[in-house]
């Protein structure tokens, strides 16, 4: 370890080498990449738990500063603190309590009673990091994001539930049963891969819609319930169990819902879990279809009322980047744990 | 989650055993069959049928009682152009505005996405320290929703964002991105290459790393140079994957929609306006709901995904088992 240089850089393989210049490039351009994909979602962490005044700011700062404030007898409000730094009183630290024109009115917290005038050249504001968690609470306190939360987590969860329940019994059906028209109802399978939802919005409308199902959370649920992905999975998985542990259930007289659910489902957890992770992403993130079949904001998704924030001009950016934060920690939560699933999961089934 | 399935199962138990016992039903696929069918039924197959009873009525009624025959008048409505190549000379000149601007975006989008996946995923493919870190990296923004994304580059590009006050650092202009059509278009190409490459990736990354080793190693011995190597080896051996790639990545291209609608809503103008959010204005947002002229754009939307979708199923033959 005489070279420490030397050290951190040598590549698997080869140990006594040093790196080539192609792999001083390769991490040039990985390095960028890290910055690309990392900095903004950083940038957003950081000013989402900034004051409005200070998002305001610009150029803007990268850590999250607010004006520090003291309360001073004889007024009800906590005055902010300025650093006089020129005239009369040059060097003092004294709390405004208003500024007409140029002139500031100013006071010093330690003599309350004596009111002074600073032209407001003369004063630096005093700053301190605070993180503005207010832009948070008052998210539920003020916008309704319980709401739009419990939405988001009860669409998610029983679409999820529901999906794997009907693809798994679909799957099962097609893996383990011979019987006639067993290729049809796979081409039909197929055919639904060619029949995404973008291009049957309106007619999809109006069968909701006859159904009763626009504007309830279950318009969201059910028409994208039954998915060609899940049952291609789930099936593909399935065939490999052998045919063999089913014939010994039916010698002890199981029905073949039993078997299913006791022998076929606990066999294919991985298939499963693969196929929950991906629906629990489909749905916590689905847009255009909530947009369409939701109209009462009441019912809104999180993803629904994000979208209405940003477009309602009342909306403060720091209200707007908390809630960001918000709908984005929960994927990042699960990705950090289940990244490796999540990758296997979305190269096998090619995405949506 | 057992604890609430478990009884769930238990109660479905019961008519199913019912009819395999009373019934003598000695096949119950049909019945595990069922609900699905139902579903892809009623919300993918008779959709399909109605989008062309509703392409071919007009009126802004959404039952199909109240729509008259109109015959192909939506069709004739959107093809009735003076040249395909100039929207102004078009009867419905919005529809191919978001006509050219899908072409124009998948073309950009698609072809610099693929570029830069292959790029990473050959980078990733190659002796790196921290292989996992990295490609998880390049993959992270594939999990956000778009909203998020589309805020995430609103809150960087906007006017007194980070980027004109860096821009405005190194002594350059600051500017107004997102309302002038060039910089809106280039950004949204830019802000869906950055949300989704990550996938594309990982699936180039799996068909590299399923080159055989031993090809390389002989190629070694014949002390081929590694561009050589690439052009006659990695190149042909990753076909397969890359066309899968190039057509998956086709199809969502053409239905482009959520992430670009949250950033700039289609605009400036309708500068970034495409196909789906075409479809979405004409039937949902504006009034009168003309759900005829949706379902008609809907259905030449639907050719091209037929098309693609063939493309792809020819592509990936390999790997779907029948």
């Amino acid at each position: 370890m005489a070279n420490p240089v030397k050290f951190l850089t040598r590549t698997r393989g080869n140990g006594s080498g040093g790196l080539h210049w192609t792999d001083w490039l390769s991490y040039f351009y990985l390095f960028c990449g890290v910055l690309l994909m990392f900095l903004p979602v950083i940038w957003l962490g950081f000013s989402s738990f900034k004051t409005e005044a200070d998002l305001l700011r610009f150029p803007p700062r990268l850590l999250p500063m607010a004006q520090e404030t003291v309360m001073v007898d004889g007024y009800d409000e906590p005055l902010p603190l300025y650093r006089i730094k020129g005239g009369e009183h040059e060097g003092k630290t004294l709390a405004q309590i208003r500024r007409v024109g140029i002139i500031a009115q100013m006071v010093d917290p330690d003599a309350p009673d004596e009111r002074l005038k600073v032209n407001i050249k003369e004063r630096e504001p005093i700053e301190s990091f605070r993180l503005a968690t207010e832009n948070y609470t008052e998210l539920f306190e003020k916008f309704n994001f319980g709401r739009y939360l419990w939405n988001s987590v009860f669409i998610t969860a029983t679409a999820t539930i529901i999906m794997l329940i009907v693809n798994s019994m679909a799957a099962f059906a097609l893996s383990k049963y011979q019987f006639k028209g067993r290729t049809v109802v796979l081409a039909l399978v197929i055919g639904t891969l060619m029949i995404p939802q973008t291009v049957v919005l309106v007619p999809l409308f109006m069968i909701s819609r006859e159904l009763y199902l626009t504007d309830s959370l279950w318009g969201v649920i059910i028409p994208g319930a039954a998915t060609p992905t899940g049952v291609f999975l789930l099936r593909q998985y399935m065939l490999t169990i052998p045919d063999e542990i089913l014939d010994a259930a039916r010698m002890d007289k199981a029905s073949e819902w039993k078997i299913f659910w006791r022998i076929i489902l606990p066999l294919s957890a991985p298939a499963i879990a693969v196929l929950a992770i991906l629906a629990i992403m489909w749905r916590w993130n689905d847009f255009l279809w909530p947009l369409i079949v939701l109209s009462d904001s009441d019912n809104f998704t999180l993803q629904l009322a994000l979208n209405a924030f940003q477009g309602d001009l009342n909306t403060q950016w720091s209200n707007l980047l908390a809630m960001t934060m918000l709908v984005l920690l929960p994927i990042a939560i699960v990705f950090a744990f289940l990244q490796k699933y999540i990758a296997t999961g979305i190269a096998s089934t090619g995405g949506k | 989650m057992l604890a609430v399935l478990n009884p769930l199962m238990r109660l479905i138990e019961v008519p199913m055993k019912w009819m395999q016992d009373t019934l003598g039903l000695k096949n119950p696929a049909w019945l595990f069959l069922l609900p699905n069918l139902i579903l892809f039924g009623l919300f993918a197959f008779l959709p399909v049928i109605i989008n062309f009873v509703y392409s071919l009525t007009g009126s802004d009624g959404i039952l199909l009682a109240n729509r008259p025959y109109v015959g192909a008048s939506n069709f004739d409505y959107l093809l009735d152009c003076g040249s395909y190549v100039d929207p102004n000379s078009c009867r419905d000149d919005f529809f191919w505005r978001a006509v050219h601007n899908t072409i124009l975006f998948v073309i950009l989008q698609v072809g610099l996405m693929v570029g830069f996946s292959l790029l990473t995923a050959l980078i990733l493919n190659r002796k790196i320290r921290a292989r996992g870190f990295f490609r998880s990296v390049f993959f992270f923004p594939v999990l956000l929703s778009p909203v998020v994304v589309a805020l995430i580059w609103k809150w960087i590009l906007q006017r007194e964002g980070v980027l004109n006050a860096w821009l405005e650092a190194i002594g350059l202009e600051s500017f107004n991105w997102l309302l002038d059509p060039s910089w809106a278009f280039g950004w949204s190409v830019f802000l869906s290459i950055w949300a989704h490459m990550g996938f594309y990736t990982l699936i180039l990354l799996a068909g590299l790393q399923a080159i055989p080793r031993d090809v390389y190693e002989a190629a070694m011995m014949d002390r081929a140079s590694p561009w050589r190597v690439f052009r006659r080896i990695t190149l042909p051996l990753l076909m397969p994957t890359m066309l899968v790639v190039l057509v998956l990545a086709l199809i969502k291209g053409v239905q482009t929609f959520d992430e670009i609608f949250a950033f700039t809503g289609g605009g400036p103008g309708s500068a970034t306006t495409f196909i789906i959010q075409y479809i979405y204005n004409t039937g949902f947002a504006g009034t009168p709901r003309l759900f005829g002229l949706a379902s008609a754009a809907s259905i030449m939307l639907a050719v091209v995904l037929v098309i693609l979708t063939f493309l792809q199923l020819w592509a990936n033959r390999k790997n779907v088992d029948g």
